[in-house]
């Protein structure tokens, strides 16, 4: 009874808000009902609507799994330097962490299910159902880690918020001994997604070592610069307090994680153009376009810039602790990554095809607004969730509350009893 | 005994109530067998048989011909082979065609199991600067020679290896094959194919119904759906009756040659025993069962 009333009272927490939050929720509406019926013609037609065809045989979605990969892999990753830092309030980074980790993560699985084919025969990919090609396939792998991933941050999560709910003490050995487990995991996640692509020898631009490490590198960019602005939000609307001062190493364990990621690319880059294979067409293609197919340059250098600008904000300490300027900078190296993923991973992979023929890909407005959609569910679901973690972490929504409503509803319907 | 008596009766009107319910809605319940159906290589005799049956009536439904869908197996003793003369091939794409119209590959969108690259003589085997669309009045091309490529058999295929369902194999006689009510449309095999030898079908497959080829393979040229990957299979409906693949038997120049790796008199072997052969990618280490040599 008491958990129906929790349930009845969140759903009453995610409707209540300013006129602000629901012209929020108005707008990624909006925006699902306009990405849906894209994604309904798709359902209908096929993959035929996207702008992928066989020499370039995954595109957009799958960089937006990949993208998203990062995201949940970083937000939990922050768990380290909040842990090693000492930055008060802890369990709060932990909470925003995975809650931001799980949706990634939902929506990572939402792309792939887009992607695919046949998205009703997902359950092949089951253990003891279908027939799951384990250890072989890394994307069976990559499910793997993905789903315990999930699961192991949704246990944390319901569990710290189901005990705040009912004003009891978390189970201590549990949460940590699960946050160690997950930790780990998020590096798991990003690197199995890395080696995905690495896998594969058909692919020069993804077969080098360096692949993984620049996926963590980029992901510590991305991930953490939505916690950056997320934690700023929190404590303009709500009674949540973080330091100014965590905020900023926050930002400074991004200009590491922006160097290390420069320095793997350069050394990458290096050894491309230094030896001038034929492998270096891939790059070519990437950076400068080949011929006259130079399409993905604009991309490719969008990205670039926009990582640049975002390094020099964050670097220059003065511009790192002005509020404006490092979000900012918090923005640009989010989209800069989004873009990097998104389109300038995937695409070169495949262009030119293993036998060498250029198949210009930019993707069709189908395939955006499906993304448009996966990503505005994804955020009305963070908004939701994230709404009653504040109600129960802050705004004291808990079993009393609860109580106390039922207890004087009970007494005006049966004013004799009891 | 009685109650029981009635008890029974109780159920079987149940079960003779919801079968007529399932009747009524026969083409939804055909459509619920095929979501469960199984992975081909779990399925029993029994269960392959009804399938088999089951196509029958759907091609005979959309086509408006009997088909014999084959399962013949793998024969002990073969592996199959194929041998392409470089020095032959003349780059008339009539093998394409062929392979379309024997393989019921889509009309539109237009699927090719055979790709046919022209290539400079000056610069040899060499992708990136080959063209896949030439297009001349008449071939071969001065100073052009023409490497075909398809599915090459590896014996060490990146494909399977990396499918996550396990929709696709190397059967025993060495074709790689796949079930096309297994695969989930991932196109992970596409990524990991170094040949482009994997096809996906973007849009539901069209084929009209008087160019159909009824003769067909469950896991080879049978109609393919939406959402699925395909490949060429040396013509498995050909090649396991005894038959040399469309290819093969089209080529106006005599380029292709096919035959059974194992059996030291044939074609195949008295090749590669005795011409200049070699294997496109050889550095992948895919160790593909589709040779390439110079005839002349």
């Amino acid at each position: 009874m008491d958990f129906i009333r929790f349930i009845a009272g969140s759903v009453k927490i995610i409707f209540q808000g300013s006129k602000t939050y629901y012209a929020w929720l108005l707008f990624l509406l909006l925006l699902i009902l306009w990405g849906g019926l894209g994604y309904s013609t798709q359902l209908n037609e096929g993959l035929i609507k996207t702008h992928m065809r066989d020499s370039v045989s995954w595109a957009f979605y799958i960089g937006n799994f990949t993208f998203l990969v990062g995201v949940a892999a970083a937000a939990v990753m922050l768990v380290i330097p909040a842990y090693v830092y000492n930055w008060k309030p802890i369990k709060e980074i932990v909470i925003f962490g995975e809650l931001l980790a799980v949706c990634a993560v939902i929506m990572c699985i939402s792309f792939i299910i887009v992607d695919i084919g046949k998205p009703m025969r997902f359950w092949h990919m089951l253990p003891l159902l279908g027939t799951m090609n384990f250890p072989s396939s890394m994307l069976s792998w990559d499910f793997f880690v993905l789903l315990t991933y999930l699961l192991i941050n949704l246990v944390v999560v319901i569990h710290l918020l189901y005990r705040l709910f009912y004003k009891k003490e978390y189970n201590k050995k549990l949460v940590i001994t699960l946050v160690f487990i997950s930790i780990p995991m998020a590096v798991a996640i990003h690197t199995t997604t890395a080696f995905l692509y690495n896998a594969l020898p058909a692919r020069p631009f993804w077969n080098s070592a360096l692949l993984a490490p620049r996926f963590l590198a980029s992901a510590f960019c991305s991930g953490p610069a939505i916690l950056i602005i997320l934690f700023q939000l929190l404590g303009k609307f709500t009674k949540f307090e973080i330091k100014k001062e965590a905020i900023w190493t926050i930002a400074e364990l991004m200009v590491y994680a922006m160097f290390i990621y420069l320095f793997f690319t350069i050394a990458e880059l290096f050894k491309e153009f230094y030896s001038d294979t034929e492998h270096l067409l891939y790059w070519k293609y990437l950076l400068f376009g080949i011929g006259d197919n130079k399409e993905i340059v604009f991309y490719s250098w969008s990205s670039i810039i926009m990582g640049f600008i975002a390094f020099v904000l964050f670097l220059i300490p003065k511009t790192r602790k002005n509020f404006v300027t490092l979000n900012i900078g918090a923005i640009l190296i989010y989209f800069s990554v989004l873009v990097e993923k998104g389109i300038a991973l995937i695409i070169p992979g495949f262009t030119p095809d293993t036998l060498g023929q250029i198949y210009v890909y930019t993707p069709s407005m189908t395939e955006i607004r499906t993304a448009v959609m996966i990503f505005s569910l994804g955020f009305l679901l963070f908004t939701f969730i994230v709404k009653v973690a504040i109600a129960i972490m802050f705004e004291d929504y808990n079993i009393d509350v609860i109580n106390k409503k039922a207890r004087i509803a009970d007494r005006k319907a049966q004013p004799s009893t009891n | 005994m009685k109650k029981n008596n009635t008890r029974r009766s109780f159920l079987k009107n149940v079960s003779i109530a919801s079968l007529s319910a399932v009747a009524l809605t026969g083409c939804s319940l055909k459509e619920l067998d095929q979501f469960f159906q199984k992975n081909f290589r779990t399925l029993s005799k029994k269960e392959v048989d009804q399938i088999i049956k089951d196509l029958k009536v759907e091609y005979k439904e959309k086509y408006g011909k009997e088909f014999h869908v084959s399962t013949k197996p793998a024969t002990e003793g073969i592996l199959f082979g194929y041998a392409l003369d470089l020095s032959r091939c003349i780059g008339c794409r009539r093998c394409v065609y062929a392979c379309v119209n024997e393989n019921n590959q889509s009309r539109d969108p237009q699927i090719h199991w055979i790709e046919v690259l022209q290539m400079e003589k000056e610069k040899g085997i060499d992708f990136a600067h080959s063209d896949a669309y030439y297009n001349p009045v008449k071939v071969p091309e001065k100073g052009h020679f023409y490497v075909p490529v398809q599915c090459q058999q590896c014996k060490n295929p990146p494909c399977t290896k990396v499918c996550p369902v396990k929709a696709t194999w190397t059967e025993p006689d060495g074709i790689v094959v796949v079930d096309y009510n297994w695969c989930i449309g991932c196109r992970y095999c596409m990524a990991a194919c170094p040949y482009g030898a994997r096809h996906f079908n973007w849009g539901d497959p069209e084929v009209p119904a008087e160019e159909i080829n009824t003769e067909v393979h469950y896991l080879g040229n049978r109609p393919r759906m939406k959402g699925v990957v395909e490949k060429c299979t040396f013509c498995i409906q050909r090649v396991r009756d005894g038959r040399y693949p469309a290819c093969v038997e089209i080529c106006p120049v005599g380029a292709r040659k096919f035959g059974n790796l194992l059996d030291p008199e044939s074609e195949v072997r008295y090749i590669l025993e005795n011409k200049r052969v070699l294997v496109l990618k050889q550095e992948l280490n895919t160790q593909p069962k589709f040779y390439y040599f110079f005839g002349v």
